[in-house]
């Protein structure tokens, strides 16, 4: 190569416009330069001497250019500030709409746990898919031997919720504390805000009871104190010191976690091997693959199977990557949301898009003057994207402020079971999608009109060229509309999926009367309330005055409100029946005092209910749902037989109607309901009825106060804690899919009103372009009908080529998150037809304008304009 | 291209050191941006040489600023070449540059009087 021919090469890095006009002259100089070096070293020298010029006066060569169009721009744009505001509205809701969504799928698919290297964590399972559950808790005897035999993890740790009172002076409160062993701290690499985390010490049976608070607990309750760290406090009646306190935004392994106690095991716990109840962490040692830990686990699954042939028959392990580990509706809600703020972005990109196209016909003699005076069509291009990428930056930051405004609305579609703590919010990562969203949309919305706007030739001077121009331009805004009409119409159909879903689940017979009826916890102190008699002496006394109150009709306790609590499932056996069927065979366990069925509002199908005279001295019985008779007994009478469940043979006496005990989604296990008085003392602790379930004539909340002086005077130990309707329970059953549908509708909406508002655009643009067209047609004596309808048919058709597309889309997208629509089918006619008769209402509505104005065109004048 | 209205000599002040050499060197002849450059080199004694890069990076900036315009007749045939373009100091061009001067030599009646009074060489 020439020293001339690089320089040239060099000089490309100037604007073109610059190089075009001194590109020659410099190069002449240059070459005149060339003319004195000779040798090898003085040309190096020349060249580098070339480049050390050409560099810094490039790049501010380009600042000038950009500093003059954005200054252009800017004027421009204050001269229009209709179509400025309009068009940053738009970018505004596109950008900010896909960045909430963004923020949420980060948050909760993309982003690592907040732990160090989280791709080395796994939760570990038993596997008994035989029966159904390939995730199953895991036993203590179970996790001793799997802890003890595998090699493939660095360490390996257990934890399990509990609900304990804390008294500690002020009003007694109920706590979510994590139970765990003094490997999890450590495993996930955590520390301490203030004080220490658990040690081995702290695992061992006996030792004094310890107590980590999380940052949410100690703020509220402790008032951010640090001298908290020694103080002493009684959770459900033992003694715990509060050790550490950890930072704010720790939580595992669920955000519901308040504060972290050690789990203890004794040797009693190692003796069940089907008392599924830990959930088990373990991280992977460096260099062991998941794979190779899976095939570990699976030899050593064999072997115990060997060893305990009865309680661990066909019980493999399941290791899942803690990373990534989202249920798959959470996964297809987050995708359909991102899937619909990206065709609203689409949306509104096409609009920008449009609305520049508009703008660019107009300004066509503008930028023709622009161009015959010598700026370069590069130099138009510039101006033109610079100018989208104003709108755009405009847009994104207003965009941002919205994303940032909307995120906290949209926390409550985050799992609460996941463990990242907080609600999504606006930071570096998602400022710089957003950033790049920005660029990419200022490009997208504006490349295809400036590309226009500086055709092959600018002949907008030229006044025959004018029609030509704006009739493609017409075009390729109708196939905006199109888009637009089509990603709305996917949105509605999918919107309308999701409320149909809604509405037939909230159509579901939970089983029981939910209206007039007040539930709240009166969590039992243990190991007091262990014994049979005092927990019996406590529910008489609250029983015997609630039902005295004006307007009761029925009180009774249970262990867990349905809704509330999905465990609590025992298997089932029926003596001279041990088949392989009996090993699928569960039922949910509770424990009930008399005139709870009444409460809750559960019909009484056959038989008697739980009495009174159900004690430890009399014969074990049991009162089932119908769908445990149909279960075990099919087609013959369940009362009166005989089953071992939870410890006991028991005798049906009663049969009542099945309840919706895992909520309105899912199928539920039959029930079986226990008498409070036959659960021995120092057994199942956890099943003692501590819910209060009061039926009332009058309006519920308005006993409460006279409830909690009743409890309290039963023992005013006992917090009141979870006052809830039962209505509320069931609604809050469907809360997390209403506020799906709400989001979805919400961009919907936005969806449809932006495809309208590009409706009216083109046509309206479409009218006043074809002013002398209308105008010669009226003269020619078409009636004002046949304009409206001109205009109409023009919106109308678009619309429904808009309709047919989105159906498509729609039907694809349905299937995608079909997890999501309970049974509805993807191609349910009802949600189809309104979303497609919704589009062309809408297209009806942004014609009616345009065709309005056409109508009352004075021909005359139309036709003198030109 | 921009219709702003006339800047004041003074708003353009600080000048650029190359842009004042450029105004120098217009002050008496018309010339072509080689030329400029050979002619700032001669009046520095060789000290000063403008890049192409520099120079022509200037001349666009007075251009727009209006302190120097192209000049539409070309000079003789036998002495013109198609490429070189011809520049002359505008009105405004000389006023800024006067402007400047004042400055400048303001500028060192300060510095004297702080007593950096340059030696002789």
């Amino acid at each position: 190569m020439t020293l001339l021919s690089f320089y040239r090469l060099l000089l490309r890095l100037y604007p073109a416009s610059f190089r075009s006009e001194y590109g020659a002259e410099m190069a002449a100089i240059f070459a005149a330069s060339t003319a004195a070096a000779d040798g090898w070293a003085s040309r190096v020298a020349l060249a580098l001497r070339a480049g050390a010029d050409v560099f810094p006066n490039a790049i501010r060569a380009h600042a000038d250019v950009l500093r003059q169009d954005v200054r252009f721009s800017l004027r421009g744009l204050s001269r229009a500030p209709g179509f400025t505001a309009t068009a940053i509205a738009v970018a505004a809701i596109g950008i900010g709409a896909t960045t909430a969504a963004y923020s949420l799928l980060d948050r909760v698919l993309l982003r690592p746990l907040p732990f160090p290297e989280p791709e080395r964590l796994v939760r570990v399972w038993q596997d008994q898919s035989f029966r159904g559950y390939r995730e199953l808790e895991v036993s203590p005897p179970n996790y001793r031997d799997y802890k003890s035999m595998s090699h493939s993890f660095e360490s390996m740790g257990a934890t399990m919720s509990f609900s304990l009172n804390l008294v500690d002076g002020s009003a007694p409160r109920r706590l979510d504390v994590e139970g765990m062993t003094s490997e999890i701290f450590g495993m996930l690499g955590s520390r301490p805000l203030l004080g220490r985390l658990f040690g081995e010490a702290d695992d061992r049976a006996g030792a004094p009871g310890t107590l980590v608070l999380s940052h949410a607990l100690w703020a509220e309750r402790f008032g951010a104190d640090p001298s908290v760290i020694g103080r002493g406090v009684r959770l459900d009646d033992e003694p715990y010191t509060i050790v550490g306190v950890m930072p704010a935004g720790f939580s595992f392994p669920s955000r519901r976690a308040e504060a972290w106690a050690p789990m203890r095991f004794t040797e009693d716990d190692f003796q069940e091997r089907t008392n599924f109840s830990l959930h088990v962490y373990a991280r992977l040692r460096r260099g062991v693959s998941l794979e190779a830990a899976r095939a570990e686990m699976s030899g050593i699954a064999g072997r115990l199977e060997r060893a305990y042939p009865k309680d661990n028959a066909k019980t493999g392990v399941t290791l899942t990557p803690l990373q990534g580990n989202v249920p798959p509706q959470s996964r297809q809600l987050l995708g359909a949301l991102f899937g619909a703020a990206v065709a609203v972005l689409l949306i509104a990109c096409t609009n920008l898009a449009s609305l520049l196209l508009a703008r660019g016909v107009a300004r066509r003699s503008e930028l023709a003057v622009r161009a015959a005076l010598g700026a370069g069509r590069e130099r138009l291009l510039r101006q033109l994207l610079t100018e989208s990428l104003i709108l755009a930056f405009a847009g994104g930051a207003l965009g941002v402020a919205l994303a940032a405004a909307a995120t906290p609305l949209a926390a409550r579609l985050v799992p609460a079971s996941l463990p990242v703590g907080g609600t999504p919010g606006v930071d570096l990562r998602v400022l710089l999608f957003a950033a790049a969203l920005t660029v990419l949309t200022g490009i997208a919305f504006g490349v295809v009109p400036a590309l226009r706007a500086c055709g092959p030739r600018s002949e907008g001077l030229r006044e025959g060229a004018r029609a030509g121009a704006s009739r493609s331009a017409g075009r390729l805004r109708a196939a905006f509309v199109v888009a637009q009409v089509t990603a709305s119409v996917a949105l509605l159909v999918a919107c309308g999926l999701l409320l149909r879903a809604l509405w037939s689940l909230q159509r579901v017979d939970p089983g029981f009367r939910a209206d007039g009826v007040l539930t709240l916890g009166t969590a039992l102190p243990m190991p007091r309330y262990m014994k049979e008699n005092v927990r019996d002496a406590f529910y008489d006394r609250v029983l015997t005055d609630v039902r005295a109150m004006p307007g009761v009709s029925a009180a009774g306790f249970i262990s867990f409100v349905p809704m509330t609590m999905g465990g609590g499932i025992w298997p089932i056996a029926v003596n001279g029946k041990e088949s392989e069927a009996e090993e699928t065979r569960t039922a949910s366990l509770r424990f009930a005092t008399p005139g709870l069925f009444d409460a809750l509002g559960v019909p009484l199908r056959a038989g008697r209910p739980i009495t009174d005279a159900d004690t430890l001295r009399s014969p074990n019985v049991a009162v089932v749902s119908e769908s445990f008779g149909r279960q075990v007994w099919p087609g013959e009478d369940p009362i009166g037989k005989h089953f071992f469940f939870a410890f006991d043979e028991r005798t049906i006496v009663g049969v009542v109607g099945d309840v919706r005990v895992r909520g309105l989604e899912r199928r539920s296990e039959p029930q079986v309901y226990l008498p409070h008085r036959q659960m021995g003392d120092d057994r199942l602790p956890f099943f003692a009825p501590k819910s209060l379930v009061v039926r009332s004539a009058v309006a519920p909340a308005t006993l409460l106060p006279a409830l909690r002086e009743i409890v309290s005077r039963a023992d005013p130990q006992i917090p009141v804690s979870d006052v809830r309707l039962l209505s509320d329970i069931v609604r809050e059953d469907t809360a997390p899919r209403r506020a799906q549908a709400r989001a979805l509708a919400a961009f919907a909406l936005v969806a449809l009103a932006l495809a309208g508002i590009g409706i009216h655009g083109l046509l309206a643009f479409s009218v006043s372009e074809r002013e002398r067209e209308i105008g010669v047609r009226v003269v020619l004596g078409a009636q004002p009908g046949e304009i409206l309808r001109m205009i109409v048919r023009h919106g109308v058709r678009l619309a429904a080529a808009g309709v047919v597309l989105g159906a498509a889309a729609a039907y694809g997208a349905g299937r995608a998150m079909a997890a999501l629509l309970a049974g509805i089918s993807p191609a349910d006619p009802a949600a189809f037809g309104t979303a497609a008769a919704i589009a062309i209402a809408t297209a009806l509505v942004g014609s009616l304008l345009p065709a309005r104005r056409a109508v009352r065109l004075d021909p005359v004048r139309a036709i003198r304009s030109e | 291209m921009d219709a702003n209205a006339p800047p004041t000599p003074e708003s353009l002040l600080p000048l650029p050191e190359a842009a004042l050499h450029i105004l120098m060197s217009l002050s008496d002849e018309d010339r072509h941006g080689y030329a400029v450059i050979q002619d700032v080199a001669a009046r520095t004694h060789g000290e000063v040489r403008l890049s192409p890069g520099t120079l022509y990076r200037s001349i666009q900036r007075m251009l727009e600023q209006g302190l120097i315009e192209e000049k539409r007749e070309r000079p003789a045939p036998e002495e013109d070449d198609e490429r070189r373009r011809y520049y002359r100091i505008t009105p405004l061009g000389t006023a800024v540059a006067r402007a400047e001067a004042r400055r400048l030599s303001e500028l060192v009646r300060l510095a004297h009087a702080s007593g950096f009074v340059p030696q002789k060489a």
